[in-house]
């Protein structure tokens, strides 16, 4: 039993439509859509296509190697990676509280990372759809257009993402792929000197983050029905939460609200994830499909993200946050939310208390500390959860007496929103598509539904699947390079 | 929201196509760390196929620049396709260059990694092995581009830094013979 539009009943009698790659996404994925001759829409799906088989290769390897292997999967959000896998592996080394100046410098890592990482999905990549109009002219349809039609907007996108691009470097010793954080605490203090580089642009800063709640929330009222029809599906929520219930994006425990905001669980430790999460296989995609163990596997998805935290936390600790909160909640009269677009304006609040915990950060004297790393007796196992910027992060390792890793486990946001996608861009294909020719632009809707989500598909892809065709690859004079067969048995 | 007139260019821009396969975008992520300069650099070039448009297909382009390694088919025949279109193809950074990260699977056994993730993985219910004719059938090792195409420039680095990527640009744009200065070629 799958939902509809999942599986065609006779997909051979249908035409099929494919979106590939889906663009401004990170990451490599398509669409196919099956119609018949009247247009109907029979099945629709997003497609994770690439596999990277990093829980199988990471095995044997040194624990201390992997905060820094890990970030590889993902060059949109590597600090997430490198933050989850050194929060595992906090554990293992017995380092229960880190030093003061260890949990401020990877908090500031961290929320640089949203900052950086929302301004690109939002600005950078999201920001043409809303901007022009989902079926505008697609030559124009991205950065550089904004960058002609919109100057400041694009502008200040840019500035944001490299504010939060050198909190980043500042902590972890370069912008992308950094070393700064292991297992027990970081590696680099940071010094005054820098402390005052980073606080010099704040004012601009925090004034652009507004600028950009001002913007999403007007585009949310020009334009409502839109807004809050497009691709909607109800779904539970998923999220970690501050131990005080406040929004807290670094640690915390989970937290899971049903599709009218009841909660399902509360204040579950991180280790004990897999008592409620489990995750399922299906055929066509690389991507698994988490679902909550109490609802099963058919009812028991949810949202991860920015949306989904925003309605799961009782509250910001921020002021200017809370208050864009606020406004949030007042707009849909208390009821959660579940519309794919809204997204965004829950992305741009996260934005704007990313911006307020770093200014927080940057006055703390304890940042400067130079007590780096702590340590404990050993433990063998693991699990390090964050909310990487688009949702729930869970990284889980073993280790054993040679320091070596002998178990895997990574359920990376994107997957957590892998069912809520598939079914947003089926609700968008009745909406939209159906009975219509699909034009370039009613595509476009789809892949508008998908952005949304901010889905980050490359750290989607970190498994392996077996394929159905044989294929010869041959080098530029023409000599085989390799030779793979249909059958499974032999790859 | 105040619009500006938008400026037809009059001058010829540098027809530009980028792509990732098996990267992570960490290679694309320092391109845009050039932060404000991308301003004059989208004055001199123009995007074709590109994570950050809708382009889905290069045309004929005056360069592309490729970040990833091939582990599946759809990377090799996308890599093709960019040789055809670009009259020069750079290998950007070090899965391009090597294979990278992902490479470190080459010495397992791809049906071990498929069962690892899918059927004895940690948490999975009534796991199975993935197959469709949707899915692009992954290669046995990860390759890097030139075991496929000949490749004009590599730029090495994981990913190459901002510093690097615009020093290499700014040389092609203008004509000379790209050359990384003392600092820029790092193998991180
Ligand atoms: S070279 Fe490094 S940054 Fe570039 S795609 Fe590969 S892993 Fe990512």
């Amino acid at each position: 039993m799958h939902s509809p539009l999942d599986t065609a009943e006779h997909p051979e009698k249908l035409r099929r439509v494919v979106i590939e790659p889906v663009s401004r996404v990170e990451g490599h994925g398509k669409v196919t859509i099956l119609l018949d001759d009247q247009r109907k829409v029979h099945q629709v799906r997003l497609h994770i296509v690439e596999f990277r088989g990093f829980e199988r290769f990471i095995q044997g390897r040194p624990y201390w190697e992997v905060p820094v292997m890990v970030q590889r999967l993902c060059g949109i959000c590597p600090v997430s990676h490198h933050l989850a896998a050194s929060k595992a592996l906090d554990a293992v080394v017995g380092a229960r509280t880190l030093t003061p100046a260890a949990e401020r410098i990877r908090r500031l890592m961290h929320y640089g990372q949203i900052l950086q990482s929302h301004a690109l999905h939002f600005y950078h990549l999201a920001s043409p759809d809303l901007l022009f109009g989902f079926d505008a002219d697609p030559r124009k349809r991205n950065v550089v257009g904004v960058l002609a039609a919109y100057p400041d907007i694009a502008r200040q996108g840019v500035l944001l993402r490299k504010y939060g691009q050198e909190c980043i470097r500042v902590t972890a010793g370069k912008r992308v792929h950094g070393t700064g954080s292991i297992p027990g605490g970081v590696n680099k203090r940071v010094t005054a000197e820098e402390r005052d580089e980073l606080r010099r642009p704040l004012s601009d800063i925090r004034a652009w983050a507004q600028a950009g709640v001002a913007l999403v929330t007007e585009l949310h009222e020009h334009n409502r029905d839109l807004y809050e029809q497009f691709g909607t599906v109800k779904s539970s929520l998923l999220s970690i939460v501050g131990r005080d219930g406040k929004l807290d994006l670094y640690d915390g425990v989970l937290r899971a609200r049903d599709a009218q905001g009841a909660i399902i669980f509360d204040g579950v430790e991180p280790k004990d994830y897999h008592v409620q999460l489990r995750e399922n296989v299906r055929s066509w995609s690389y991507m698994k499909f988490p679902f909550i163990v109490s609802r099963g596997p058919e009812e028991g998805w949810y949202k991860v993200g920015p949306l989904a935290r925003i309605q799961n936390c009782d509250a910001i600790g921020t002021p200017l946050a809370e208050a864009a909160r606020q406004e949030l909640i007042a707009d849909s009269h208390g009821a959660i939310v579940h519309a794919p677009l809204v997204f965004h304006w829950a992305r741009m609040i996260e934005l704007l208390h990313a911006v307020e915990v770093i200014e927080g950060l940057l006055a703390d004297p304890a940042l400067l500390g130079d007590e780096l790393v702590a340590s404990g007796p050993r433990a063998r196992t693991g699990v390090g959860i964050i909310e990487a910027p688009r949702g729930t992060l869970i990284h889980q390792y073993e280790v054993d007496e040679h320091d070596l890793v002998t178990m895997c486990n990574l359920i990376v946001s994107t997957t957590h929103n892998n069912q809520a996608m598939n079914e947003a861009i089926r609700q968008v294909a009745r909406q939209h598509l159906d009975g219509h020719e699909p034009t370039e632009g009613l595509l476009n809707h789809i892949e508008v539904a998908i952005r949304a989500f901010d889905p980050c598909l490359s750290c989607a892809t970190h498994a392996l699947g077996k394929m159905p065709l044989a294929v010869e690859i041959v080098d530029a004079q023409g000599a085989l390079v390799e030779r793979l067969v249909r059958d499974g048995e032999r790859l | 929201m105040t619009r500006a007139a938008v400026e037809i260019p009059t001058k010829k821009k540098l027809r530009v196509a980028t792509t990732s396969l098996a990267g992570c975008f960490g290679c694309h992520m320092s391109l845009l760390d050039i932060d404000e300069r991308l301003v004059p650099l989208l004055e001199l070039v123009e995007l074709d196929a590109s994570p950050l448009t809708d382009i889905k297909h290069p045309g004929p382009c005056d360069l592309g620049l490729i970040e990833g390694g091939l582990c599946n088919a759809d990377n090799v025949r996308m890599l093709r396709v960019f040789r055809e279109q670009c009259k020069v193809l750079v290998a950007m950074g070090a899965c391009a260059i090597n294979g990278g990260l992902p490479a470190q699977r080459n010495h397992l056994d791809i049906r071990d990694c498929l069962q690892t993730v899918y059927l004895s993985g940690h948490g999975v219910e009534r796991g199975f092995i993935p197959n469709d004719p949707e899915l692009p059938l992954p290669l046995k090792q990860v390759h890097p581009l030139h075991d496929v195409v000949k490749i004009d420039y590599f730029l090495p680095g994981c990913p190459p830094s901002a510093e690097a990527i615009w020093q290499f640009l700014t040389d092609i744009i203008a004509g000379r013979t790209p050359h990384l200065g003392h600092g820029l070629i790092k193998y991180d």
